[in-house]
């Protein structure tokens, strides 16, 4: 295989789930929501993938688990925060530490068992064109679905009537509200989608990346994903651009040790976090920018008057 | 998954005194602190292994116990004065930052006996330490990987530069040069002994790098799922890792720790416990090599002859001439390591293709 | 049927009190089910998790020490939060505090005087505080969102502080392994009890958080922290700046972090090294929601999260349930005391007919 092709097929792999998981969350805060569940909803997710692959020996009914069981454990967090209208913040920590328990314990058994790997899709005669042939016909379903998604995603937020509800609801819910949009029941539906994104994200992670269950083996990438839907300014092509760019450093730092560039090891780990710190302080500084996507409404809870 | 360790009532019984007192039990009680998960199928897991083969080979005499993912820090000694108290006769902390906690903890339970593995610290005469000589199958690797590499250059996926990893490099390209004096490794570290998404991104990289075997010393199964899918061939790490690259794992080490287990839990039993500090190897079967499978006869069969050499102290690794990476002399010919340097192995050998990270 | 919520004129003063009782209740209803779903009995799963802890000295020790660090740094939060700042990064600014605080005994190793600890813990407070005024300027000056960078800044801080202990500050007698050279004991927070483990950061943490809660309750500061927590828009108002409050609040939280940080180095660890970080500064979050964001409660909060550690272990190694139970048992308690919260602002009720549409 060409070596720039597999860096490549690395680097997809790479950006898949965090793709998945922010474009998820990209509708959840166009809404109006922030969801800092990403983490452990995405465990959920893996740990759901792994444990219905392994019992029914097929990778796909791995995924749709990890679908229905991310949506459903978002449903908590809508529940607390739009019934119950609880602090979004501190809710979505309780989710990503509850996730995180509760996949620990429901993977006791799974740990240590070589899982079902989702293999590629390869399409004859054409993932065997030279070069992109692999990149382009030549990888899982899942990484189709996530491109997909994504476009889905942009044609729905900005093309459809739908899409233009959920907008407004997340730029002003009062006004929403006053206009007879159902604010409430369209959060509720943004935060499964959510869900269900982040859920197969860790799917992917379990299924496609490594394919076993590792307590914890999300290691933080829910909380990239939340920051790159801010990277992005709320927009899905800068999304599309800012997950690559991740996975591309993620990949990278160890083709930089591995060619034998002198630096510590800890510098190049801590390299995309701090990229996301100075992209984040760049967007922000970028007021016109900011100010058309961001979502008003992000973060605060809704009561309607009566 | 989980063994009820305790009979109800037992603990209950332990629960109404308050204090948990060793010798209400007739049963000798053998626990064990672990680092990871006991299903990490690397190391811990082989502990765990150890902890079985106490039960199966000692019965009802003895009960056992563990804590898993107990971090490697301070915070140990709560978890192993928590064992002292409830009963345990012996306690086997199984990582070397465990170091510091256990000598604490022993200092304050002189009754019971502790046993640390991999470290050198025995500030009371209650504490033995324990370790295995892994480095003796890194060379057997070394051999096996540049008979078979095509590219000939090798991978190392390094977790810390600490002493028992830096020994693993150098062991891996002594061996791999007394075939092939050119021999290359490549060597990346990934600050974790277990993170498999991490360790499968970093196979990769080196994979793309040119590398067509990879070894490691982390502890999970990510890379050889790597290399399988990548179709190269690896080693497995601490445990025998075949099912999870039937037609990639070349050899394995495997940490067999049950004979030290039984022969320490029954000299406890028995009332001949004394200290000691132990480094055994192949020779006294703690250090096993996993059968040799995806490679041609004749480079099998000079795996094993190397093993048996090793086995009958006949070859040590670490034997001159050897020539360190700066280009100093370390070892004349025929000159054997000292035991200190070794445990201290803070450079490397010729031939390693990375800086070692200061 | 449906749940309705109805604005309460003003805060419900008896459900102020009792609302965090109700979530503890509903948790040990849940852990009661959870031990039920694992085959354990229920009462005696909680009474080993939540009972027997409290019956030993030895264990209530442990929790006083568990509990210092999550307090320290929940009343900072508290501070925060309150004003409408959501700094999650304390784990870094408590990381940082830790490494500052360990400069002066790291880098003059000779050095004994009784100035030594007060110096060593400004300076942790000082390394906090300048940790999280990072994201703090970075919100006021540009407008970046701190949660994200407060959070990012968490894996530097890893990584930093990784990077130190094996590098530049690797005590050169410490075989390669990480970890600075041991502090000399001028350099120890002392003992509370002669032979216990109990330090003197529990009494300094009560201390900050009577003072803290003294600030927040009785001062003017306290006023425009809750003005300006509850709606920036009428603090601007009462000309009070939410740029000049983020960058208090943010400074206040991460000298307290800074301040549990250099408490653990010095008080417990008695170096710094590369296991510093246990998450405290993610379970001081829960510690702070359970406390009401009040400093007092806050101390109570910190025991009860404690005892939950404490007891986690307890039951780990006496009924063979998991740790990671602990965790499951921290997130539905966060879960219950945000639920619960819902009931001091709003009446809950159940409507039967649809009324009005949402």
């Amino acid at each position: 295989m060409d070596v720039w092709a597999s860096i490549i097929l690395s680097v997809c792999a790479a950006s898949t789930p965090l793709l998945i998981a922010a474009t998820g969350e990209l509708v959840v805060e166009r809404s109006g929501v922030l969801n800092l569940g990403v983490e452990g909803m995405m465990i959920m997710g893996a740990v759901a993938a792994f444990a219905t692959a392994q019992v029914t020996g097929n990778p796909y009914l791995g995924a749709v688990a990890a679908v229905i069981v991310g949506a459903t454990f978002s449903l908590l967090f809508a529940f607390l925060t739009l019934t119950l209208v609880a602090n979004q913040v501190a809710t979505g920590l309780a989710l990503t530490i509850l996730g995180l328990g509760l996949s620990g314990m429901i993977g006791e058994s799974f740990v240590g068992h070589p899982g079902v790997r989702m293999e590629a899709l390869n399409i004859p005669v054409l993932s065997d064109i030279p070069v992109i042939g692999k990149i382009v016909f030549g990888q899982d379903l899942i990484f189709y679905l996530s491109i997909a998604l994504l476009a889905g995603v942009a044609w729905f937020l900005f093309k459809t009537r739908a899409g233009l509800m959920l907008r407004s609801v997340g730029d002003s819910h009062n006004s929403a509200h006053a206009l007879g949009i159902q604010v409430i029941k369209i959060r509720y539906m943004a935060i499964l989608f959510g869900g269900g994104c982040a859920g197969l994200a860790g799917g992917h992670l379990s299924l496609v990346y490594v394919p076993q269950w590792v307590e914890g083996m999300t290691a933080g990438r829910g909380w990239i994903a939340l920051a790159l839907v801010v990277f992005a300014s709320w927009r899905p092509g800068r999304l599309l651009v800012g997950a690559y760019l991740f996975g591309a450093v993620t990949i990278g730092q160890f083709h930089v040790q591995a060619i034998g560039v002198p630096i510590p090891a800890q510098f190049l780990t801590s390299l995309p976090y701090l990229a996301t710190i100075v992209v984040l302080v760049l967007i922000a500084r970028n007021r016109r920018l900011t100010m058309i996507n961001t979502p008003a409404a992000l973060g605060t809870s809704f009561v309607p008057d009566r | 998954m989980k063994k009820t360790l305790f009979a109800l009532a037992a603990s209950c019984a332990v629960m109404l005194s308050g204090q948990a007192l060793a010798d209400s039990h007739a049963k000798t009680k053998a626990c064990f602190i672990y680092i990871g998960p006991t299903g990490d199928f690397g190391w811990t897991y082989q502990h765990d292994q150890g902890r079985l083969a106490v039960e199966a080979e000692l019965g009802d005499k003895v009960e056992t116990a563990y804590l898993e993912n107990v971090p490697e820090s301070a915070e140990a000694q709560r978890p192993i004065e928590a064992f002292a108290r409830s009963g345990c006769n012996i306690i086997f902390t199984t990582s070397f930052n465990y170091m510091d906690p256990t000598n604490k903890a022993a200092k304050k339970h002189p009754k019971v006996k502790f046993e640390h593995a991999t470290g050198f610290k025995r500030e009371s005469a209650n504490i033995s330490t324990y370790s295995s000589k892994f480095y003796q199958g890194r060379y057997v690797q070394g051999q096996i990987a540049a008979k078979l590499s095509k590219t000939g250059v090798a991978g190392y996926i390094a977790s810390f530069p600490i002493p028992e990893v830096v020994r693993g490099i150098n062991a891996f390209i002594l061996g791999a040069q007394s075939v092939n004096p050119d021999f290359k490794l490549k060597v990346v570290w990934v600050s974790t002994w277990f993170d498999p998404p991490k360790e499968a991104d970093a196979a990769k990289a080196l994979i793309d790098q040119g590398v067509d075997i990879i070894t490691q010393h982390t502890d999970s199964t990510a890379a050889m799922q790597v290399a399988s899918e990548r179709g190269i061939k690896a080693f497995g790490q601490a445990s025998d890792m075949i099912k999870f690259g039937p037609n990639t794992q070349l050899t394995a080490i495997i940490d067999d720790w049950a004979p030290y287990y039984v022969e320490r839990v029954k000299a406890v039993m028995e009332g001949t416990w004394e200290q000691q500090d132990v480094w055994h190897g192949m020779a006294d079967g703690n250090v096993v090599m996993a059968p040799y499978t995806n490679m041609p006869d004749d480079v099998a069969a000079m795996a094993t002859k190397t093993a048996a050499a090793i086995k009958d102290g006949s070859l040590e690794p670490f034997t001159g001439p050897v020539t360190k990476q700066d280009g100093s002399e370390w070892l004349k010919d025929g000159e054997k390591s000292d035991i200190g340097t070794l445990l201290g192995m803070n450079f490397y050998v010729k031939g390693v293709d990375d800086k070692l990270p200061q | 049927m449906r749940i309705e919520l109805q604005k309460r004129p003003d805060i419900s003063k008896l459900y102020s009190i009792l609302s965090p009782l109700i979530a503890l209740a509903l948790m040990v209803v849940a852990g009661a089910i959870m031990f039920i779903l694992l085959g354990k009995n229920p009462f005696h799963g909680l009474y080993v998790y939540f009972i027997e802890p409290l019956t030993d000295p030895w264990s209530r020790e442990q929790i006083l020490v568990k509990a210092t660090p999550l307090t320290l740094i929940a009343i900072g939060l508290a501070v925060c939060f309150r004003s409408g700042n959501w700094n999650i990064g304390a784990e870094g600014q408590y990381l940082i505090g830790g490494m500052f605080g360990a400069m002066i005994p790291v880098l003059f190793h000779g050095w004994e005087s009784p100035l030594l600890l007060p110096l060593m813990l400004i300076m942790g407070m000082a390394g906090g505080a300048l940790y999280g005024f990072i994201p703090a300027i970075l919100k006021s000056r540009f407008g970046t969102n701190e949660i994200l960078t407060s959070l990012m800044l968490v894996y530097v801080a890893q990584q930093f502080v990784d990077w130190v202990v094996r590098g530049p500050w690797r005590d050169p007698q410490g075989m390669g392994f990480p970890g600075t050279k041991s502090f000399n004991d001028s350099g120890l927070l002392p003992k509370i009890f002669e032979f216990g483990d109990a330090h003197y950061g529990a009494v300094i943490a009560v201390i900050a958080a009577v003072a803290l809660w003294f600030m927040l309750s009785k001062t003017l500061k306290g006023f425009e922290i809750a003005v300006l927590g509850q709606s920036p828009r009428a603090g601007r108002f009462a000309g009070f700046s939410a740029k000049q409050m983020t960058l208090f609040a943010f400074l206040i939280s991460g000298a307290m972090a800074g301040l549990a940080g250099i408490g653990e180095v010095s008080g417990t660890v008695g170096k710094l090294d590369d296991k510093l970080s246990l998450g405290y500064g993610f379970a001081a979050i829960i510690v702070a929601f359970l406390g009401r964001l009040n400093p007092l409660g806050i101390v109570a909060a910190g025991l009860v999260l404690a005892l939950s550690y404490i007891g986690g272990e307890a039951a780990q190694i006496s009924i063979g349930v998991s740790d990671r139970a602990t965790r499951v048992f921290q997130g539905l308690l966060l879960f219950f005391v945000l639920a619960c919260d819902t009931l001091i602002h709003y009446r809950v009720v159940l409507v039967s007919s649809v009324k009005a549409r949402m």
